[in-house]
């Protein structure tokens, strides 16, 4: 499914022990399995389930999802900074797929 | 015939009455609980322990006119460091299909307790947010979400 786009905001340039905002968003239909279709059929459950964030390899955050989050899952989290690296995150639908994105952050 | 049966309650009647009254003044979550779905949640996940209200910065809208799109932001005081940090948040709400929500993870790592995301609402009801440490205390507060337009799909 090449709709599913996620996009995620890290800052470019920071500082060490900066406590910076992250922030994400997928585009996904988010189907809780109680909608209804234009012909009155039940819509199949069809959500990500669970969103994770490593940091240079090492999981940082873990958030689970359930049918109550929004279409197209908007989270946003804090991250203390440390050294340069990479932010490697990942989403995981209801049917199997993984969609996922990385960014470099650098400490100047 | 009334005035007689009144003058029947005996003192020990009346100061059992009096403690059962006062009880439930004190007390009104107790009666509340039974048929709130996300307090019986809460009392799944604390094993019955229950969790201490405590002051967290919940920030939920008051009157939201989309039950589709509630945002809904936390913010907890905590040094987040290895021996001192919380672990776990739970985002429950008592008006839905479903109390869960979403439930986050954090690490000492994240520097501070906070994160934000857009949940569904299907009626006006209660937003519970459950916190828990290290060392397995739980902590709670929550906030109540007028809803014009339900969300869910109902």
């Amino acid at each position: 499914m090449s709709s599913i786009k996620p996009r995620v905001k890290v800052p470019k340039e920071v500082s060490i022990d900066e406590i910076v905002e992250i922030k994400t968003l997928i585009r996904h239909p988010m189907h809780s399995g109680r909608m209804k279709d234009p012909e009155g059929q039940t819509i199949p459950r069809q959500i990500i389930n669970s969103f994770s964030a490593k940091f240079n390899g090492k999981e940082i955050f873990q958030m689970d999802l359930e049918p109550s989050i929004s279409t197209n899952p908007y989270i946003v989290f804090q991250y203390k900074v440390k050294e340069s690296g990479k932010f490697d995150f990942e989403w995981l639908d209801d049917n199997g797929e993984k969609y996922s994105i990385s960014k470099e952050m650098i400490v100047s | 015939m009334k005035l007689r049966k009144l003058k029947k309650i005996s003192r020990r009647n009346a100061l059992q009455l009096i403690a059962v009254f006062t009880g439930t003044a004190v007390f009104p979550s107790i009666s509340f609980a039974q048929s709130n779905q996300a307090l019986d949640r809460i009392n799944e996940i604390t094993n019955g322990l229950g969790a201490i209200e405590s002051d967290i910065w919940l920030d939920l809208p008051e009157i939201a006119e989309n039950g589709n799109q509630v945002k809904v932001s936390f913010e907890m005081d905590s040094p987040m460091t290895e021996t001192d940090h919380i672990k776990t948040v739970y985002i429950l709400a008592d008006g839905n299909p479903s109390p869960n929500v979403a439930k986050f993870s954090f690490t000492p790592e994240m520097g501070s307790c906070s994160a934000t995301t857009r949940m569904r609402l299907s009626k006006t009801q209660n937003v519970y947010l459950l916190a828990v440490n290290n060392n397995e205390q739980f902590f709670m507060t929550y906030a109540k979400v007028k809803v014009t337009i339900g969300g869910c799909g109902g």
